[in-house]
């Protein structure tokens, strides 16, 4: 149902060592929205995502999804319940074809019970599945291009293949870390419209992201964490004339970014 | 008292013994699987000068040392410096080459039970009640002495504090002007060297036969696994808790389940934490 | 400046697609480039034993077989699954050992005895192994390194199985030429099923857990699941080989947790060519007759081939079947420029 709850943070907390990398951070979801997380460098928002999707344990709070507590739980189970990741540095498998990378999610259980993308893994052939999913996503089928080793595409498509991958699990959630970060101006001009078809479908999306600009047309809601802590909330225009966001970006690379909101 | 004793005897010999392999991990990354062939060498090159050549015993030991540190340089000059940063490659490489070092030995009769070396004194010391021959008492002496000055060159001086900047980012310390791959090439000295030195203080204790090899390499690797890869201080703790393992073992269960203990001991450390006891490395690293 | 350069220039064959692993076959002349080089190991192997002569060499086309199965094994589970296992001989020894007390303690047939001590025995390893496979690299290595050695001083220390003496008294395969050639077929079965497997779903699913555990993991993907079937797999052939190995030697001893059984396959696949499955075949091939050429020089056999090792690992990493497969599918050229 649209608009529902559909992820819930409360007071997530990772320690590394003695250094809080998160401190009670609280976030709530509902389905269909996108929420952006934004922060300089360092302020814990890769952490986030990491303690979210089970990749690493927190070490105090709660995550529920779905109405379902998962703290804890291995990165397999929460994916399997449809909450999924794009990773910063990107982690296709090199040595298969692009294609066949997306053969891997389609084997996942939870595509084998619900059908991958649009449920379409359950039927026929799962190559050929990869191949339309790669196309949905701006792969040219007529060219050679999916059909080529992942470790000679460039980072455009490869960051393509990072989101197909989380497409081909048939998701509720992606949690995307830095999809734009690498990609030309053109490039995320055409990955937009794709991000707000995916919205569309319903999928929920949290973008974690350092280029703002092209993040405020997509987010309807947009959390600034700095040093681990959520610093405020809201709709990105208030957001980024908010002082306190920007003495956080205060000399960072976006400063002059965020400067120019003003 | 027995175990007290023949435990802290037992400790620092693998201390010993396990201390060249940790250092070479530690400061290159590099896991020698010859480590146990080069100790191996270092007995038969004493025992080879003093028999064979009739040399002076001291003299003898110190030129065997020597070499076998020029030995495990060469080895890692000529082979192991291509296949750097190649995790599986560098073990099995090291180790095909202790594998060659020690069949080669076999292959040229050095096997059985003739090859002895005198032990240094012939005196019996009591301790408590326990009666402990001299040589025990002087490898842990010595062991301390070589541990001690091991810790004094890596803190006070140039090339020491270069081999630990080396051991914590190789990177950082080529950017400051370290020349890595000397730096590597002298720690591979230096831990061949280590390896000679706990072969000539240990072997007069007993044969020196081929087989050592093996048993060596899997005493250092069982130490610096529970002690923790890379660390040089886990590596002593760990050869103190496996030298007193051993010691208990061979007492209540019998000697046959001394080596049984030592693997078992690698086995729970590496499934249970694989950083080691007192390893501080990274957990994504090493697990999944 | 009219000095003339030469340089080599590579070109690919028509029908290699410039996409790995895709072939345009247009014509029966393509498909015939592609099957012979599979069907001359196929014939060369079956016909072996017929014409070789003499018992001697047979037996030797049978060890051929028996290292070539656990060389395969090594290949599979370190460069399709990332499981670089330094123990082979673990998986020798259960087998061996399995098959050899159904056959000395039960009294079954040796080829009732085989199938069962190779599906037992490697449902036991893989469940021994289990605890290791959340490991990575060098921990799994020295890990699977020390199994087959802890089995052997367990053997010996609790006096098990035969203790030091081993099992005497294991029947042999009857039949002059049934031995060899039940270990060729179940050599090519493994080496050409493994093949299949890894361009089937599965297999891709396994190799791309050596890529990059992490994001199978993202996908909804146990790893560890996939890890103990690939283990599964590789043990099957391991562990057929060491219960045939116990049979044609007719004894099991803990000489069968040597690190022969270790270090041999490991070579073979350094020579062959790694992430091939045929290559580390190959490897044995011409390794284990010049082993058993040289068996008169006793352990001077185990210097040469860990010197072979050094120099291929040194010189020549891709090994052989990589470097002759680049060849056949590349034309080469001088051109001037």
């Amino acid at each position: 149902m649209k608009g529902s709850l559909i992820l819930e943070v409360k007071g997530l907390t990772k320690a590394f060592g003695g250094i809080l990398a998160l401190n009670g951070v609280d976030l709530t979801v509902n389905e269909g929205e996108v929420v952006g997380i934004i922060g300089p460098n360092g302020s814990g928002k890769t952490t986030f995502a990491n303690c979210v999707t089970g990749f690493v344990k927190p070490t105090r709070g709660e995550v529920i999804f779905e109405g379902r507590r998962i703290t804890g739980l291995p990165p397999e189970k929460i994916a399997d319940l449809g909450l999924t990741r794009t990773f910063q540095i990107m982690r296709p498998y090199y040595s298969l074809p692009a294609y066949k990378n997306l053969v891997i999610p389609l084997m996942s259980p939870r595509a084998k019970r619900l059908g991958g993308w649009r449920g379409g893994g359950k039927f026929g052939d799962r190559s050929t599945v990869g191949v339309d999913i790669l196309e949905e996503i701006g792969f040219e089928r007529e060219s050679y291009v999916p059909y080529k080793l992942a470790s000679s595409l460039p980072t455009g498509y490869l960051k393509r293949l990072e989101l197909a991958r989380c497409l081909a699990l048939n998701p509720r959630l992606i949690i995307c870390d830095e999809v734009f970060s690498g990609l030309s101006v053109s490039e995320i001009a055409s990955l937009l419209p794709l991000l707000q078809r995916l919205q569309a479908e319903g999928i929920t999306l949290i973008m974690i992201e350092h280029r703002l600009r092209e993040l405020f047309q997509i987010a309807g809601r947009v959390m600034v964490l700095n040093f681990g802590e959520k610093l405020l909330e809201g709709p990105p225009e208030v957001v980024i004339k908010d002082p306190r966001v920007k003495e956080a970006y205060f000399g960072s690379e976006e400063a002059e970014e965020v400067m120019s909101y003003a | 008292m027995d175990i007290a004793v023949y435990g802290i005897v037992n400790s620092i010999s693998l201390a010993l013994v396990a201390l060249g392999f940790a250092l070479v991990y530690g400061i290159s990354r590099l896991p020698n699987f010859a480590h146990g062939a080069l100790y191996v060498t270092a007995g038969f090159l004493v025992w080879s000068f003093l028999r064979a050549l009739a040399l002076n015993y001291v003299l003898s030991i110190v030129i065997s040392v020597l070499i076998t540190g020029i030995i495990g340089s060469l080895i890692y000059r000529a082979i192991l410096i291509r296949i750097r940063g190649m995790a599986i490659s560098e073990i099995v490489a090291s180790y095909a080459i202790g594998l060659a070092i020690i069949e080669a030995f076999r292959f040229w009769g050095f096997k059985g039970m003739t090859y002895t070396l005198p032990s240094f004194t012939k005196k019996t010391i009591v301790i408590g009640d326990v009666p402990v021959d001299g040589h025990r008492v002087l490898v842990v002496v010595l062991g301390v002495l070589v541990m001690g000055s091991l810790w004094a060159f890596t803190h006070y001086t140039k090339m020491g504090l270069a081999l630990r900047g080396m051991a914590q980012d190789e990177r950082a310390a080529m950017m400051l002007g370290i020349d890595s791959d000397f730096v590597a090439l002298f720690a591979m000295g230096l831990g061949s060297a280590l390896a000679g030195i706990s072969a000539v203080l240990l072997l007069p204790l007993g044969n020196i036969v081929v087989e050592k090899g093996y048993d060596v390499l899997i005493q250092a690797l069982a130490v610096c696994i529970v002690g923790g890869l890379g660390s040089w201080a886990g590596a002593i703790m760990g050869a103190f808790i496996i030298g007193f393992a051993q010691i208990i073992a061979t007492a209540y269960l019998g000697a046959k389940f001394q080596m049984v203990v030592s693997l078992l001991a690698i086995l729970f450390v590496l499934i249970l934490k694989p950083s080691g006891l007192f390893g501080r490395q990274k957990e994504l690293e090493e697990r999944v | 400046m009219n000095q003339k350069e030469r340089r080599k220039e590579r070109l690919d064959r028509g029908i290699k697609v410039r996409c790995d692993g895709i072939y345009a076959l247009m014509s029966l002349k393509e498909i015939s480039y592609l099957v012979l080089p599979r069907l001359l190991l196929i014939l060369v192997l079956l016909l072996a034993p017929i014409l070789i002569p003499g018992h001697y060499w047979e037996r030797v086309l049978t060890i051929v077989c028996i290292y070539g199965m656990l060389a395969v094994a090594f290949d599979f589970l370190s460069h399709y699954v990332g499981l670089v296992s330094l123990g082979g001989a673990f998986f020798v020894g259960v087998g061996g050992y399995i098959s050899a007390l159904l056959n000395t303690h039960v009294g079954l047939h040796p080829f009732l005895a085989i199938p069962i001590a190779t599906i037992l025995g490697a449902l036991i390893c893989t469940l021994l192994l289990m605890p290791c496979l959340p490991l990575r690299g060098v921990y799994f290595a020295i890990a699977t390194l020390l199994y087959p050695l802890l089995a052997a001083r367990i053997i010996e220390a609790l006096d098990i199985f035969g203790g030091t003496d081993g099992l005497r008294g294991v029947s042999g395969l009857p039949g002059k030429y049934t031995p060899v050639y039940v270990l060729i077929m179940a050599a090519l079965l493994f080496i050409f099923g493994l093949r299949r497997l890894v361009n089937e779903d599965m297999g891709l699913v396994l190799r791309a857990v050596k890529d990059n555990d992490q994001s199978v993991r993202a996908s909804g993907i146990s790893v560890t699941r996939y890890k103990a079937i690939a283990l599964f797999l590789g043990a099957l052939g391991s562990c057929f080989a060491g219960a045939a190995l116990v049979h044609i030697y007719m004894w099991a001893g803990i000489s069968l947790f040597a690190l022969d059984f270790s270090i041999l396959p490991i070579s073979a696949t350094v020579v062959g060519g790694i992430h091939t499955l045929v290559g580390p075949f190959i490897g044995c091939l011409i390794l284990v007759p010049i082993s058993e050429a040289l068996r008169e020089f006793g352990t001077l056999r185990i210097v040469f081939y860990s010197l072979i090792l050094l120099a291929f690992i040194v010189v020549k990493s891709e090994g052989l079947l990589n470097y002759a497969q680049r060849k056949y599918h590349q034309f080469e050229r001088w051109v001037e420029v």
